[in-house]
C-alpha cells in the first residue's frame, strides 16, 4: 500500500493536498484500520497527493477532553498542532467524526487552524467533480442500506446529506431508521463512553440502536464513524444476526463499488 | 359614589400588590441569575426571531405545535383586551375604548373584529387546555408523567393550566353578561350566541356577572404574574432572551479551558510566554456548584419548562439509565433557589451549607457519567437549553478537582499520558496498519 508520511514529503520539499488525519481507532483497531486502507485505495486511485502523519500522530484528545479531563487534552492537541503547523498543514481529512470535530472546532482555540473535513464531505465532493463515477448494476443492485448518522457529524456538526450522497452512487436501495438525522440515536461510543462500562440500565445503547438497523430489513448497516462502527458491529453480533446484516463504513462500500476492495455482502 | 371608590381602590391594590410581590419575585430570579460566572455572549436576533417568536424547533413535533401555537398567539392578543381592563379598573369606565369608538365606524369594526377574535381564540385555547389534560393525565404521554416530575412539578403543570381555564371563562362570563345586558349592543361574535342563555336574567344580576368575570380575569393575571416566578411557566418570558443568548459556535464545540491552556503550556516549556491568568482567586476547574456555572447555564435552568422533549430522546435515558437532561435542568434550578434563599436568610451574603450541585440530592455522579454528550438534548430543546454544557463542566469539576473517575478512564488517560492513544499500544506501531494487509 502506498502511503507517504509528512515527513518523507518535508524531506523531499513536496507538499501533499491534504493531510489524512487516521486516528487512534483507524490506526489500531483491526476492524478500523480496514476503512483506513479502503480510503487509502481511493485516495490512491485517484492520484491525490496525501500525507499522514504516521508515528508522528497523537490521539487529538477527544475522549479526555470529553470526560473531563482538559489537562491530558490540551497536553496532546498542543503536541499536535506544533507537529501539525511545523508541517505548514492547511487541509486535513479524517475518517473520524471525533477527530473531525476536535480539530475543526477546538483545537483553533490553541492555535491550531486547518481546513478539516471528514471524509464523507470529501468523497462527496468527489462524486460531484465527477471523479468518482459507479458502473451500472453492480455489487449493491438488490441490497438494502441503511446509514446510522453519527452524532459528531450530525447534530455535533450538521453533516446529514453528505455521507447519504456517498451511498446514493451505489445503486442500491436506502431506507431509514425510525430514528434519523437530527434525531439520530447515538451508538453509545461517543463523550468517552466506548472507554468504559454503561452505567446501569435496562439495555445497551448499541443494542437498542442495533435494534433499529434490524427493523428495517436492511443488509448492510453503513456508518461513517469507526466507533459507531464497532458499537453497531458489537450490537449485531450480540443479537446473532452476523449473516444477515453487515455493518461497513462509507469508504469501504464506495471503494467496493469501484472494485478497489473485496467485501463480503 | 362610595362603592366606585372602593372599587377603585382595591383595583390599585390589587394592581399594586400583586405588582410587588411579581417585582419581587423576578428581581430574585435576576439576581440569582447574576450569581453565575461570567461568559461572553453576543446577543442574536435572528435566533430570537425563528426559536421564540417563530418557535421554529416546535413544528418538529407538528400536532403539539400547533396546539402550543394556538396557546402562544391567545396570549398574546389578549393583552390587547387586557389593556381595556386596566384603563377601565384605573378610571372606573366601562369598555373605555369601545365606547371611545363607537361612532366611528371603522373603527368600532376593528374593535368588535378584536375582541371576537379573542373569543375565538379563548374558545380554541379551551379546547387546547382539555387536550392537555387528557395528554398529561389520560394518555399519559411519557415525557408528562414520568417519575421525575412527582409531587411539585407535576402540581405546577397542573395549576398552570387550570389557571388557564380560569381565565377563559371569566372572560366569557364577562363578555356574555355585557351582551346580555346591552341585547348585543358590542356585536361580539361568541358571547354574543353565548348570550341566549341569560334570556330574560334580571339585569342586575347580569351585571354582578359581568364584574365577577372582569374581576375575575384580572385576579387571575395579576395571580399568574405573581405566581410565575415559582413555577416552570417562565418560558413564557425567559424563551426570548434564552434564545437571543444561544451560543453560536457549533453544538459538537465545546469550550477551552484558558487556565489549563497556562499550565499545560509552563509545564511543556517553564519558560514559555503565558499570559497571566485573569481569573480572581483560585482557579477551580468545571464547575461543582450552580455559582461556578456561567449565568447562560442559570438563565437556561429558568427558562426551562419541563416539556422534557430533550429526555425523551437522551439514549442513555430510553435505555434505562438514571440520567435525564430535564432533570439536570430543574436540579440546578432547585439548587440556585436553595442557595438565594440562603443568601437572603443570611443578610445578603452566602452562608456555606456543606452541600454542592454535585450529589446532595442533586445531580448525581451516575448521571453525569451516563452522557454520551451525543446533543440529542440540545437539538431537542425548543428554546435553545443546553443541559449538556451543564453536564461537561461538572464532569470537569469530578475528574479535575476531585479525581472522581471510573477505573477504565484512568486507564484510558494513563495511555492517552504515555503512548498518546486510548489503548495500549505503543505509538512506534502507529503506522503499522499500511504494512499489514
Amino acid at each position: 500500500m502506498q502511503v507517504k508520511e509528512m515527513a518523507e514529503y518535508a524531506a523531499s520539499g513536496e507538499t501533499p493536498e491534504i493531510l489524512f488525519w487516521v486516528g487512534c481507532s483507524g490506526s489500531f483497531d483491526q476492524r478500523a484500520q480496514k476503512i483506513t486502507r479502503s480510503f487509502v485505495k481511493i485516495l490512491n486511485h485517484l492520484n491525490i497527493k496525501f500525507a499522514v502523519l504516521g508515528k508522528e500522530e497523537a490521539c487529538t484528545g477527544d475522549p479526555a477532553k470529553r470526560a473531563g479531563n482538559e489537562f491530558v487534552y490540551q497536553m496532546l492537541a498542543l503536541q499536535n498542532i506544533e507537529i501539525l503547523n511545523g508541517y505548514g498543514v492547511k487541509k486535513i481529512v479524517t475518517t473520524c467524526p471525533h477527530c473531525f470535530n476536535i480539530l475543526k472546532n477546538e483545537y483553533p482555540a490553541l492555535g491550531g487552524n486547518y481546513e478539516v473535513i471528514h471524509h464523507s464531505t470529501f468523497l462527496q465532493q468527489l462524486i460531484n467533480e465527477g471523479k468518482v463515477t459507479m458502473a451500472e448494476g453492480g455489487l449493491f443492485k438488490g441490497k438494502t442500506i441503511t446509514y446510522h448518522d453519527s452524532c459528531y457529524l450530525g447534530r455535533a456538526n450538521e453533516i446529514y446529506e453528505a455521507p447519504r450522497k456517498v451511498l446514493e452512487q451505489l445503486d442500491a436501495e436506502l431506507v431509514e431508521m425510525k430514528s434519523c438525522k437530527t434525531r439520530g440515536l447515538c451508538c453509545g461510543a461517543g463523550g468517552a463512553q466506548m472507554f468504559k462500562e454503561e452505567e446501569h440500565g435496562r439495555i445497551r445503547i448499541n443494542e437498542e440502536r442495533t435494534q433499529e438497523a434490524l427493523n428495517t430489513n436492511a443488509t448492510i448497516v453503513a456508518a461513517a464513524c469507526p466507533f459507531c462502527n464497532t458499537m453497531i458491529t458489537d450490537g449485531v453480533k450480540g443479537k446473532d444476526k452476523q449473516a444477515s446484516i453487515k455493518v461497513f463504513d462509507i469508504a469501504e462500500l464506495l471503494a467496493a463499488g469501484q472494485g478497489l476492495e473485496n467485501i463480503v455482502l | 359614589m362610595i362603592g366606585f371608590i372602593i372599587e377603585r381602590i382595591a383595583f390599585f391594590a390589587a394592581i399594586g400588590g400583586a405588582g410587588y410581590i411579581a417585582f419581587k419575585g423576578f428581581s430574585a430570579i435576576y439576581r440569582n441569575i447574576m450569581l453565575g460566572r461570567k461568559e461572553k455572549l453576543a446577543g442574536n436576533l435572528n435566533t430570537m426571531l425563528l426559536v421564540a417568536f417563530g418557535q421554529k424547533k416546535m413544528f418538529k413535533r407538528p400536532i403539539v405545535a400547533v396546539l402550543h401555537f394556538i396557546f402562544y398567539v391567545a396570549f398574546i392578543v389578549t393583552q390587547i383586551e387586557l389593556l381595556e381592563i386596566m384603563i377601565d379598573g384605573a378610571f372606573g369606565t366601562h369598555r373605555f375604548v369601545y365606547h371611545l369608538v363607537e361612532h366611528i365606524a371603522p373603527l368600532r369594526a376593528l374593535y368588535v373584529f378584536t375582541v371576537s377574535s379573542i373569543e375565538v381564540l379563548s374558545l380554541m385555547t379551551f379546547f387546547v387546555t382539555i387536550i392537555f389534560f387528557i395528554r398529561r393525565d389520560m394518555l399519559k404521554i411519557p415525557r408528562l408523567s414520568s417519575i421525575d416530575l412527582e409531587g411539585w412539578p407535576n402540581m405546577d403543570a397542573h395549576l398552570i393550566l387550570l389557571m388557564e381555564i380560569n381565565l377563559i371563562l371569566n372572560i366569557f362570563l364577562m363578555n356574555t353578561a355585557d351582551m346580555a345586558v346591552s341585547n348585543g349592543a358590542y356585536g361580539l361574535w361568541l358571547s354574543g350566541i353565548f348570550a341566549s342563555a341569560f334570556a330574560g336574567w334580571d339585569v342586575e344580576i347580569l351585571h354582578i356577572l359581568e364584574k365577577v368575570g372582569w374581576w375575575g380575569h384580572l385576579a387571575g393575571v395579576l395571580g399568574f404574574l405573581m405566581y410565575l416566578s415559582i413555577s416552570k411557566h417562565l418560558h413564557i418570558l425567559l424563551a426570548f432572551p434564552n434564545t437571543y443568548f444561544t451560543r453560536q459556535t457549533p453544538n459538537g464545540y465545546l469550550d477551552n479551558m484558558e487556565s489549563v491552556t497556562r499550565e499545560v503550556k509552563l509545564m511543556m516549556d517553564p519558560n514559555a510566554a503565558v499570559p497571566e491568568s485573569t481569573e480572581d482567586g483560585p482557579v477551580k476547574f468545571g464547575a461543582k456548584d450552580v455559582t461556578d456555572l456561567s449565568w447562560k447555564n442559570l438563565l437556561d435552568a429558568y427558562t426551562c419548562t419541563e416539556c422534557g422533549r430533550c429526555t425523551a430522546q437522551c439514549p442513555a435515558n430510553l435505555t434505562g439509565k438514571k440520567l435525564s437532561p430535564r432533570t439536570i435542568m430543574m436540579k440546578t434550578r432547585d439548587r440556585l433557589e436553595e442557595v438565594g434563599k440562603n443568601i437572603d436568610a443570611n443578610g445578603g451574603i452566602w452562608k456555606d451549607d456543606g452541600k454542592s450541585l454535585i450529589e446532595n440530592g442533586y445531580i448525581s455522579v451516575e448521571e453525569l457519567r451516563a452522557c454520551t454528550t451525543c446533543n440529542a438534548c440540545v437539538e431537542e430543546c425548543p428554546v435553545n437549553i443546553s443541559p449538556l454544557n451543564i453536564i461537561m463542566q461538572l464532569r470537569r469539576n469530578l475528574i479535575m478537582e476531585d479525581s472522581n473517575s471510573p477505573a477504565e478512564w484512568n486507564g484510558m488517560f494513563a495511555n492517552l499520558e504515555n503512548n498518546a492513544a486510548p489503548w495500549q499500544f505503543s505509538q512506534q506501531d502507529r503506522f503499522n496498519w499500511a504494512k499489514e494487509q
